[in-house]
């Protein structure tokens, strides 16, 4: 059962294709999971995750400059090379400095019907930030309204944001399990199950999830768990390295990357100000380094919380090449972790495609290291 | 060398370098003169601590930039910083400031000053975290204002409110933490002075559209740096005020700033502090440049002109904002912020394409170099993207890569080299070969 959503991300642009006949309906992409992606499904449009390709590429960086991360220059040259052409539109909020260049040199360069930048204040925990995201998110609701002709109803947000309250609520079961002894789940499949609910309909997503939780509540795992590790970075998509360090004696019990827990952690907590409680939902998620600005680190209060909760021996920390956000935190999360719960991290800085021989051999120093330290 | 033009130094030169070493000084000594010290980020909202009873602002970008002269220095930064496992190619400001509080070293002499408090903003992804890092290190309180960065000019009732606000609340904050009494005097004058100061560079730029220009980008280097460290205080609007009668006569009386003036070249990016003399250089091509959207914009405040051309702003109080209460300097110093130019550029790549061609037609230019500059990610953002528009409109452009305060990342010949091939291609040759 699990076997289907690697299928499905691989297959996620003839998905999109197809969704789209099926419905006569728009798609739109967006680049950061900081889009409010309800907004969109309830205007009928599906919403997809715009990820890189993971494949040498050489037409980005006419565009963008190379010293911006390989996961922005991998994504616009996805792209650029007209592996999006069934978009109609993109979205991108005030996120980081490298995916709005990405943003900008799209809209530039690649025919589109509509595009939208939505204001995503940084300071998410700032005491005015709510209701002023909150007026951002009306006036992209208008704009999808004027694009798509049709206005966005109240109903129509609701069963948004039950579907993706459910979708949210699934994958918050799924990882429940990895709580366990040993987990019946890698997190390779957790990865697999989060990055193909970003381009598929939610609907038939969960769907999906529920079978898969079904299967997984009496699964018997047939590998041993060894050491339990966390995962933590930026964009970790590529489930080939993950698979690589499951291999070797390791199973990634947790994550906080957005393309793990921090997509969907949190739920909308649905109130009658449905934009606002929209707005509260993306303020109060568990943050992106560059929206953890407050002197108190609520980013690491989180991480603290999964260390604990998911009993982590080791971490890895997986920074995508001149990420900045990521650079900021990393020495403090390091000896954050070393200093509060004895937790050694490896560092490991990954570019568009993974030297998997070099980062096998650290890797398996890194869980020697661990073993050593567990006898 | 054949000269065009009659060419004479400035006379406000030492007046604006007087400048430069009072905002170093005041920061040092500010303890010892009982001021209190606010650790802030580019130059944002530095008149609302203006209401307090005597204090300096400690601004990290000028003082990354000037680090960024001294290689040694800078270098010893770089390294305390990187053995601390941050990246190198984190932004160099960050690092020549985190290097110096680090290794509790004033570039200027002594211990590094300990701020009292934090105001924090954030344009690009590095700013709120690297005063996050000194807030820890210092363990010093903060307050952070969200600014919303458009690709347009976004000045809705509710954006104003949302700074205003945000600001209004920082004044309670500073309020609550010093134990002072907020003077709104002193904070409505400083919003004034903010007002003109800006605006008076703004069309001290303008008169650079002349022909000789009578300003070159070395020293509009030295000259607009009280508009990003001092813009709220009564003697940089004198300051400005003086500067710009002194460049008008220069302007009527055809003074240059380079004598031999035959190409009029444009700027992009930060330049690499350690190597000015690369102006200097294409001097000797008789090219003048005359100045970049980050030297006229950071600080400078502008807008369309009844005949469609970019001057100087009108500030609020020559449109009619009142500016008598502390919410109505709140409210006008929001709308200020958000109308600056430099902001659309910083969000999105198109904007400054934009600019950019209206600066070129204006101001007459022949080609632009752009320094790609590895120091600093957030105007960097669009770079490519600007390039390719100048280009696609027939403006000659050429790019050199490098570093704006670590010289580690820059290669003096292989930027010369280029210098000369860019000069060549359009038509110029060495006026003294």
């Amino acid at each position: 059962m699990l076997d289907v959503f690697p299928k499905q991300f691989q297959s996620r642009h003839d998905y999109a294709r197809e969704w789209k006949a099926r419905h006569n309906r728009e798609v739109i992409g967006y680049l950061c999971t900081y889009a409010p992606e309800e907004i969109i499904y309830a205007a009928g449009i599906l919403p997809v995750r715009v990820l890189g390709g993971h494949e040498p590429q050489d037409v980005a960086e006419r565009h963008i400059p190379t010293m911006y991360c390989p996961f922005s220059r991998d994504v616009l040259a996805q792209g650029l090379l007209g592996r999006y052409d069934y978009l109609d539109g993109l979205v991108d909020g005030f996120t980081c400095v490298h995916m709005r260049n990405v943003f900008g040199s799209w809209t530039l360069n690649i025919p589109l019907k509509y595009h939208h930048y939505i204001y995503t204040p940084s300071d998410v925990r700032g005491a005015r930030v709510k209701p002023y995201f909150a007026v951002q998110l009306g006036k992209f609701k208008e704009s999808l309204e004027a694009f798509t002709g049709k206005a966005i109803s109240d109903s129509s947000l609701d069963s948004a944001i039950d579907v993706y309250n459910r979708s949210r609520r699934l994958l918050r079961h799924i990882y429940e399990l990895r709580k366990a002894e040993n987990p019946p789940v890698t997190g390779a499949e957790c990865i697999e199950m989060v990055v193909s609910s970003q381009v598929m309909d939610k609907a038939e997503h969960n769907k999906l999830l529920e079978a898969a939780l079904a299967e997984l509540q009496s699964r018997r795992p047939d590998r041993e768990t060894g050491i339990r590790l966390m995962m933590v970075g930026s964009e970790v998509d590529d489930t080939e390295f993950v698979r690589m360090v499951e291999s070797l004696g390791s199973t990634v019990v947790i994550d906080d990357h957005c393309t793990g827990s921090r997509y969907f952690w949190n739920e909308v907590a649905p109130a009658t100000d449905r934009l606002l409680a929209i707005a509260s939902r993306y303020m109060d998620r568990p943050p992106c380094p560059q929206k953890d600005v407050q002197d108190t680190r609520f980013r690491f209060e989180h991480i603290a919380r999964l260390v604990k909760e998911y009993n982590v021996q080791g971490a890895l920390l997986v920074q995508q090449k001149f990420c900045t956000p990521h650079e900021f935190d990393i020495p403090k999360l390091k000896a954050f972790l070393q200093e509060q719960f004895g937790i050694p991290s490896l560092f490991l800085e990954v570019d568009i495609t993974i030297p998997l021989g070099q980062f096998r051999t650290r890797v398996e120093a890194f869980l020697e290291m661990l073993q050593l330290q567990a006898v | 060398m054949q000269n065009l033009y009659k060419t004479r130094p400035l006379k406000m030169w030492q007046k604006a370098k007087e400048l430069r070493l009072k905002f170093f000084k005041d920061i040092q000594t500010a303890k010892e003169n009982g001021k209190t010290l606010v650790l802030v980020d580019s130059g944002s909202f530095i008149e609302l601590p203006a209401g307090l009873e005597g204090h300096a602002c400690l601004e990290g970008h000028p003082y990354g930039a000037t680090v960024g002269m001294d290689l040694d220095f800078a270098r010893e930064c770089a390294e305390e910083v990187e053995a601390r496992g941050y990246a190198r190619d984190l932004c160099v400001y960050t690092r020549n400031f985190w290097g110096s509080m680090f290794r509790n070293r004033y570039y200027f002499g002594g211990e590094f000053p300990r701020p009292d408090f934090c105001i924090k903003r954030s344009l690009c992804d590095t700013e709120s975290k690297w005063l996050q890092v000194c807030c820890e290190h210092f363990n010093m309180p903060s307050f952070y204002i969200d600014f919303p960065l458009y690709p347009d000019r976004r000045t809705g009732k509710e954006d104003i409110e949302y700074l205003a606000t945000q600001m209004s609340d920082c004044i309670e904050w500073m309020e609550k933490i010093t134990g002072q009494k907020y003077n709104d005097d002193k904070f409505i004058h400083a919003a004034h002075n903010e007002f003109r100061t800006t605006s008076l560079w703004a069309e001290i730029c303008t008169l650079n559209k002349a022909i000789p220009a009578p300003l070159d980008q070395k020293t509009i280097y030295t000259l607009y740096f009280p508009t990003v460290v001092s813009r709220y205080e009564d003697d940089t609007v004198h300051f400005y005020e003086e500067l710009l009668a002194e460049v008008k006569d220069r302007v009527s009386d055809h003074i240059a700033a380079l004598a031999t003036e035959r190409c009029r070249l444009w700027d992009d990016g930060i330049p690499p502090w350690y190597f000015l003399k690369l102006y200097r250089y294409l001097e000797r091509y008789g090219a003048v440049v005359l100045g970049s959207i980050y030297t006229y914009t950071l600080h400078g405040a502008w807008e369309d002109q009844p005949d469609d051309s970019w001057g100087r702003a009108t500030t609020p109080e020559e449109r009619g904002m009142p500016l008598k209460t502390r919410d109505d300097a709140l409210r006008a110093l929001a709308l200020w912020y958000l109308e600056k130019p430099i902001y659309p550029g910083m969000c999105l790549p198109g904007p400054k394409s934009e600019q950019l061609l209206r600066i070129i037609r204006e101001w007459r230019i022949d080609g632009m170099m752009m320094h790609m500059n590895r120091g600093c990610e957030g105007l960097s953002l669009g770079a490519m993207e600007q390039r390719l528009a100048l280009l696609k409109a027939g403006v000659p452009v050429t790019v050199y890569e490098g570093n704006s305060a670590d010289k580690r990342e820059f290669d003096e010949n292989q930027v010369l080299d280029r210098l000369d091939a860019f000069m060549e291609s359009l038509g110029m040759k060495k006026l003294d070969s």
